[in-house]
């Protein structure tokens, strides 16, 4: 049986918790340190799937901002926020530009969609 | 072949080339750096100094009395920000009251209008915030201060007004004697000239020695660290206030600026690099920790920037103006009062050039020069009247000093203009207020590209390699 | 233009929140100024997500938070001015503003309401030594610069100051594909969200050196390089440095109200916040100006600022309506490790059913219990695991236990052993 220890610290509020996670055999078997339940939810989410919202900037043409903010419509995994970031690369929407508006579709792979969050009108 | 290289395009190689452009001649002012105005005449204590404290005797004191009684008209002439509010000496102690009174009788001495000692209760009369120590003070009456860049500029634009040229990021790499003139060797190849003026600061002693071997000069870098304080620190003192030098050693200076700030400092450390002008944690403690000596209640917390300016030290400690070889002429060792000397310098260096080589008075000369429009300085009539002629005027860029889009837009086609960030700063303040620049940067790169027809990432911050932007969005993957 | 009877300096979050919510409580003739080119405010730049869970409960970016309100804004139509400086404001309320199309003009409202916001304090302020090459920003304008106009400051960078933005702008940088090589923060503990430590550092392994100034920035033209070294009480330990290699340095060390106007114009500010003292209805010493958002007191949250601008609306509203209250104020004292409040001073009579008390600590305390007295009497009590200076506390009071001791002659705020 192999058991592993994982530190973390807790983001659910400003006490910042230090979680110990206790891994055997990939799955996890205790979660210390935490003083409220959401710790341990976090804990366990944190060392098995952690996932990320990633916000970014896309280009844009013809509107009266250079770039338009833009963010994946759901979480995605976290180690994958590198990759999503480098599909943005060469992505350039033409204005106006719409918040909701898909800007790209299933980012590197993910499933999940990178929308627009800001109004980006025509420039005058 | 031109007539005349004016190397450096600080204060005094730009009196210079004003005062030379009465004449009919081809003039040329040579800078390393990217503008008018980049080397110790941008980070100084910005005084006028009335003149009692240079030796009697020296050229140095002859210039700054001289410079300092032309400075009023020469302001309205030229239209730059002076204001003569007066300075004062402050004894601490009376076993240094000696040491006042010999500098009272050395400006009288050397022709300084209105000195006086005042007692205590007429110093905390006129300075309430000053030092409980006090005991008495040199009041001179004729001391003022003055925008070192506003000055510089005045000179500059005024000369470029009457014909001279300006080249910039040009570095003098070597200077020969050739038949009838000079050959200026520099980064951006060479330049033949009847004469040179050596205006080029604490780089002045190279140049000489290039020129003169036998009597080598030798310009030490002496830097001074400063703070300048918010609006808000303004009216804490009304006039220069000196320290003597005495029991508790040589202080520093604090002043109001001709645009409302407090300045405090500087300190005198000499550096080995003439181009070290880094502010150190020592030389910024010893200021705080001297300007409370003639001055209490500093507001120091209300510093919005520290800065270092580098002084050309000369050992003689005095001005170096003379034709040293045949259609070489120095101006060097200007050290302060070399900001209140400038009027006189100029004057000096042209009158050298022109009997050298025989120039003939220009006709068409116009001393007159205008400077960038304030808007603040208009009435609500006037300054709606100049928004619905220039609408760029109803549009701050700037919000700490309230610097409009017209105002930058001025700034960067005058002539010389400004091409960078620190141009446009230091030609109409845009940048300069509490928030340094961190609010209207982005906005003032878009206007200098805009307007210069460049890219927003060739803005630099002060030329060279000081670029704002060094790539775009995800251009490493 | 000449009618107007509110004017509200300022189209971010609070202005926004401000103007709906006094059009919603019966303002007819009311104006935003806003001095940027669109209605948000730093919204518009802060890109990332986490706003709004608390108003809208979701988790929004800045410009889709903003986005909302601008709507409602829209929806009651409430009109605006964009482009538009205001200049100057009288103790008599006299705006004096500027913008292109209309030039140079003069307000006379009945009701201000200010709503600047606040803004960074720079390099100077610090007193950093060095040379002041390019290459020094503060993390806002970096922020600008990426999230809004798509250009990198730097490539590799050292941030100082682990507030949010700090925190915020280590993440931003990293994904458009800068290296960000260690975030040092002055203090021993960080001004910035746990959150945002563990998402925005260390799910990209960026050091955070609590404890930590930079003592020197080299680089004549462009920074070079910088040096931090380990505080101590306040100062810079020798033989602590260490250098670091970087072409940016970036600062993220405290917001400022931005009270220009309200000094000019003569309303009494608190030394602690740099903020207008203002009693339990936002209203400052001027009757009929009142404040609220960044330029009130730096929040963490924008979700507060637009509550709290939310009431400042309706406050100005109920003025506009029944003009100026003559009620005695008692003012409120900080005690404990309690820095300030806001309100400063109240008015019992004026309360109404309840008031909202905010306030920071000026320390990071464990285990202690949020005590408010009116006079001797503890009207209020809360436990708090922890509190920090980066966390704002809000406390609500009821009026009616304001006013059940109409002798009390001031209201305590305090910390206590929980």
């Amino acid at each position: 049986m192999e058991t592993k220890k994982i530190e973390l610290t807790c983001i659910g509020c400003p006490i910042g918790c230090p979680l110990t996670v206790t891994m055997e055999n990939g799955a996890v078997a205790s979660v210390t340190g935490n003083t409220c339940p959401r710790g341990d939810a976090y804990a366990r989410k944190e060392v098995t799937a952690p996932t990320r919202i990633v916000t970014s900037t896309v280009r844009v043409s013809g509107g009266t901002l250079a770039m338009v903010s833009c963010k994946t419509r759901s979480d995605i995994p976290k180690g994958q926020i590198f990759d999503v970031v480098r599909a943005l690369k060469d992505v350039e929407v033409s204005a106006p530009v719409a918040i909701g508006q898909v800007l790209a579709e299933n980012a590197a792979g993910t499933g999940v969609d990178i929308i627009a969050t800001k109004n980006v009108p025509v420039h005058a | 072949m031109l007539d005349v290289l004016i190397i450096g395009a600080g204060v005094s190689g730009c009196a210079a080339a004003r005062e030379l452009s009465r004449c009919k001649a081809d003039i040329l002012v040579l800078d390393k750096e990217e503008d008018v105005c980049c080397g110790t005449s941008k980070a100084n204590s910005a005084i006028v100094h009335a003149g009692y404290d240079a030796v009697h005797g020296s050229l140095m004191a002859k210039l700054n009395v001289e410079g300092s009684r032309r400075m009023p008209a020469l302001a309205k002439e030229l239209d730059f920000a002076y204001d003569q509010c007066g300075s004062l000496v402050v004894c601490l102690s009376e076993q240094d009251r000696p040491g006042l009174e010999k500098l009272y009788e050395n400006g009288v001495a050397n022709g300084v209008e209105g000195l006086r000692i005042i007692e205590r209760d007429e110093l905390a009369k006129m300075e309430p915030n000053v030092s409980d120590d006090a005991v008495a003070a040199l009041w001179a009456p004729t001391g003022g201060i003055v925008c070192p860049f506003g000055l510089t500029y005045a000179f500059a634009e005024n000369a470029a007004k009457n014909g001279v040229k300006f080249q910039f990021d040009t570095t003098v790499t070597g200077v020969a004697p050739i038949e009838g003139g000079w050959r200026v060797e520099t980064n951006k190849g060479s330049i033949e000239t009847r004469l040179v003026v050596n205006a080029a600061g604490v780089h002045a002693d190279e140049l000489h020695n290039a020129v003169d071997t036998a009597h080598p000069m030798q310009i030490i870098a002496r830097r001074g660290d400063y703070f300048l304080l918010d609006h808000a620190a303004a009216g804490h003192v009304h006039h220069t206030i000196f320290q003597l030098p005495g029991k508790y050693g040589k202080g520093v200076l604090v002043t109001p600026t001709v645009h409302g700030n407090l300045l405090v400092g500087p300190t005198a450390i000499d550096v080995d690099d003439k181009e070290a002008t880094a502010t150190t944690a020592a030389g910024l403690a010893e200021v705080r920790e001297k300007s409370g000596l003639a001055v209490k209640d500093l507001p120091m917390r209300q510093t919005i920037t520290s800065f270092a300016g580098l002084r050309a030290h000369e050992p003689r400690h005095d001005f170096f103006i003379g034709e040293i070889a045949p259609g070489f002429v120095d101006c060097a060792a200007i050290e302060s009062p070399g900001l209140s000397s400038a009027p006189a310098v100029g004057a000096m260096v042209a009158d050298i050039v022109k009997n050298s080589l025989h120039l003939e008075a220009d006709p068409a000369f116009d001393p007159t020069r205008k400077g960038i429009l304030d808007p603040k300085t208009l009435s609500f009539e006037e300054r709606a009247a100049l928004i619905k002629e220039k609408p760029a005027y109803g549009q701050i860029i700037c919000r700490c000093e309230s610097v409009t889009e017209g105002e930058i837009i001025d700034a960067i086609h005058r002539v010389p203009g400004a091409r960078s960030l620190d141009g446009v700063k230091r030609r109409t303040r845009a940048g300069m207020g509490r928030c340094q620049a961190g609010f209207c940067s982005p906005r003032v790169m878009e206007i200098l590209a805009r307007e210069l027809g460049v890219d927003q990432s060739e803005i630099t911050k002060s030329g060279g390699k000081s670029k704002i932007i060094v790539g775009t969005n995800k251009d490493a993957f | 233009m000449n009618n107007v009877d509110l004017v509200i300096i300022g189209g971010g979050p609070a202005g926004l929140a401000a103007a709906v919510s006094a059009r919603k409580a019966g303002v007819e003739n009311l104006l935003i100024l806003e001095r940027d080119s669109e209605l948000g405010g730093i919204l518009n730049q802060c890109i990332h997500n986490g706003f709004g869970l608390h108003t809208f409960k979701e988790e929004l970016t800045g410009p889709e938070y903003a986005a909302r309100f601008i709507a409602q804004a829209q929806e009651l139509h409430i009109p605006y001015k964009l482009n538009t400086m205001v200049l100057d404001l009288a103790a008599d309320k006299t705006v004096t503003a500027m913008n292109k199309e209309d030039g140079l003009f003069q307000l006379h409202p009945k009701a201000v309401i200010l709503a600047m916001g606040c803004r960074e304090r720079p390099r100077g302020a610090l007193n950093i030594p060095g040379y002041r090459p390019a290459g020094i920003y503060t993390a806002g304008t970096a922020q600008r610069l990426v999230n809004m106009e798509g250009y990198l400051p730097g490539r590799k960078v050292v941030i100082l100051g682990s507030g949010d933005i700090g925190l915020i702008m280590a993440r931003r940088m990293t994904l458009e594909g800068a290296q960000v090589q260690v975030v040092a923060e002055l203090m021993p503990y960080s001004g910035g969200l746990k959150r945002n430590i563990v998402q925005c550092l260390d799910d990209f392994g960026i050091p955070l050196k609590l404890s930590h100034t930079v003592v020197d920035i080299q680089g004549k033209e462009r920074v070079e390089g910088i040096t931090l070294a380990r505080v101590e009480n306040g100062k810079p330990v020798p033989g602590t440095e260490e250098h670091y290699d970087c072409d940016t340095l970036l600062l993220s060390c405290g917001l400022l109200p931005e009270n220009e106007l309200s000094r000019a114009a003569g309303v009494a500010l608190s030394p602690i916040t740099s903020g207008p003292l203002v009693n339990e209805s936002l209203e400052t010493s001027i009757p009929g100006v009142f404040a609220a958002g960044n330029v009130l007191h730096v929040h963490d949250l924008v979700d507060y600022v637009s509550e709290e601008a939310g009431a400042a609306g309706a406050q100005a509203a109920a003025y506009l309506q029944n003009g100026e209250q003559d009620a005695p104020a008692i003012p409120v004292k900080c005690e404990n490790g309690v820095r300030y409040t806001v309100p400063a001073t109240v008015r019992p009579a004026c309360a109404g059913d309840t008031i909202t008390v905010r306030f920071r600590v000026g320390g990071v305390f464990k285990n202690k219990k949020i005590a408010v007295y009116l006079g001797d009497t503890c009207i209020f009590s809360r436990k708090r695991p922890v509190l920090a200076p980066g966390e704002m506390e809000t406390v609500r009071l009821k009026g009616a236990d304001l006013r059940a001791h109409p002798d009390a002659s001031c209201l305590t705020v305090t910390l206590e052993e929980a």
